[in-house]
């Protein structure tokens, strides 16, 4: 999912897609959406997000395909943007020339953003502090509401990141990712990040320690360990959720099935339980977006994909549905009223989002380039956009 | 130090504001986009990234040759191009 929390009131619908942005806008009479002029059109946008704590800065992720990677943010509402003044950018390789690094360490040959792939707003209590996460996998904060950016040392230059995330190699179609940067509304300090692949990594500093969470999480693409014991990095989590009314439990949709994760207090051995066992069999539990209501903690929705094979990555036997649990994924239900009988299209994992209302209103959109909303937390579905390029992103914002 | 002709891709307006030719100070070549991007700021970024590296879709051209390694002299009264690479299909 997008963002964990959405700005309150929210009346739009932003999508980020391959050749642009689009504000969908929920009009007067509260029926019709309204689809207006496009921003940053022709460059890919893979996420933007509005500020929720009050400010209500949106910051967009856009790359052009000449121009490479950058930040633009807006303070009013997306009437204007401007450039980052120093958009997130990692050290020159020089910087690591006497390092502890390996010799064969990625970093000792430099890294360049590719793409900046996640936004993320930093804790209530620190206005102003966003973080972002790029590929190829490095991890950036700005602490003036996304003006600047620097890199978030402890992670960029930690000695084992190479080890934990294959030497940065473009395993993943279009390039490694780190994802689901989220602080915990419980702890300024604690934060999550995921890798694509790598796996799950946690910093209880302000990011300057991590370690992995990736007990009980199964990595199908990799031989069972002699020894017997788990692999405790190299996973690939596609989409990591800290819920947002009850911090302590943790939602994840993987590469090999959908997890949750229940902290208990001084617990240094956490592990991941696989809810997607309880999903039909002929369905499986394979997809990128896990989002949560965010006031009840056992409430979530996923978009099951094929992951069968070759991995078409498309909609489970040509048949569209979203799955809900109520029950903290002890079990599922399938929702496709309204959706098409027969499609294969792809959710990405930016590209669902709740918009925090009540009753709460859910969109999905698709790499064909339809946007669905439900206004009955699933039950029904109504498409609000088509023909839109691949979406790759959607947000609950408020415009003025 | 040398004047230099620099004529700039249209991809780049939102940073030269529509200007497609600048004459800048500079003896090579990444004394020239230096030049330029204290003329537009962050446009030496958008070609060039943090590694030191033309972009990979980006194509400096000092007169009709291409510009690889940004210590390459410019002699005074050279024409500098910037442009978008030949990409896609």
């Amino acid at each position: 999912m997008t963002q964990p929390i959405a700005p309150a009131n929210a009346n739009a619908w932003i999508l980020g897609t391959r050749k642009g942005a689009w504000a969908l806008r929920r009009i007067a009479d509260n029926k019709h959406w309204k689809l207006e002029e496009p921003w940053f059109f022709g460059c890919q946008v893979h996420h933007v997000v509005q500020d929720a704590r009050g400010a209500g800065t949106l910051l967009a992720a856009v790359r052009t395909g000449h121009l490479g990677p950058t930040v633009y943010r807006s303070t009013d509402g997306g009437r204007s943007w401007k450039e980052a003044a120093r958009p997130p950018a990692f050290c020159p390789k020089e910087e690591y020339a006497n390092s502890s690094l390996g010799p064969d360490d990625a970093r000792r040959q430099g890294l360049s953003v590719d793409h900046v792939f996640w936004l993320a707003p930093g804790h209530a209590s620190q206005p102003g502090l966003w973080y972002a996460g790029a590929s190829p996998i490095g991890l950036f904060r700005s602490e003036d509401d996304g003006v600047t950016w620097s890199a978030v040392a402890g992670f960029n230059d930690c000695p084992t990141l190479a080890q934990w995330c294959y030497n940065f190699a473009p395993g993943t179609p279009e390039g490694p990712k780190c994802h689901s940067v989220q602080v915990d509304p419980a702890d300024a300090k604690r934060i999550v990040v995921a890798l694509s692949g790598g796996g799950i990594f946690l910093s209880e500093d302000a990011g300057a320690s991590w370690r992995p969470v990736n007990g009980g999480v199964a990595m199908d693409f990799a031989p069972p360990k002699e020894d017997g014991s788990e692999y405790e990095f190299g996973h690939d989590p596609h989409d990591v959720v800290i819920h947002p009314a009850n911090p302590r439990r943790w939602y994840h949709q993987n590469h090999c099935g959908i997890y949750r994760l229940d902290w208990k207090e001084n617990e240094r051995d956490a592990r991941w339980r696989r809810i997607g066992d309880a999903m039909p069999k002929e369905v499986g539990d394979i997809g990128f977006p896990v989002t949560c209501h965010p006031r009840d903690d056992r409430t979530c929705w996923v978009v099951p994909m094929d992951g069968s094979t070759v991995w078409p990555r498309t909609s489970v036997g040509g048949r569209p549905a979203v799955y809900r649990s109520r029950d903290g994924g002890e079990s599922w239900q399938r929702l496709d009223r309204g959706l098409p009988p027969q499609a294969w299209y792809t959710v990405l994992r930016q590209a669902m989002a709740h918009d925090g209302g009540n009753p709460l209103g859910l969109v999905f959109g698709t790499t064909s380039g339809d946007l669905w909303w439900s206004g009955d937390e699933g039950d029904s579905w109504t498409m609000l956009a088509r023909g839109l390029p691949k979406i790759m992103a959607v947000a609950a914002v408020r415009l003025p | 130090m040398a004047s230099v002709r620099v004529r700039i891709a249209a991809l780049l307006d939102s940073y030269t504001g529509g200007a497609t030719e600048v004459e800048v100070e500079g003896g090579t070549a990444a004394e020239v986009m230096a030049a330029l991007d204290r003329r537009f700021p962050g446009l030496a970024f958008r070609v060039i990234d943090e590694q030191g590296q033309v972009r990979p879709h980006m194509k400096i051209f000092l007169g009709e040759e291409i510009v690889r390694d940004l210590a390459t002299p410019v002699p005074p009264g050279a024409e500098i191009y910037i442009v978008g690479a030949l990409s896609g299909g």
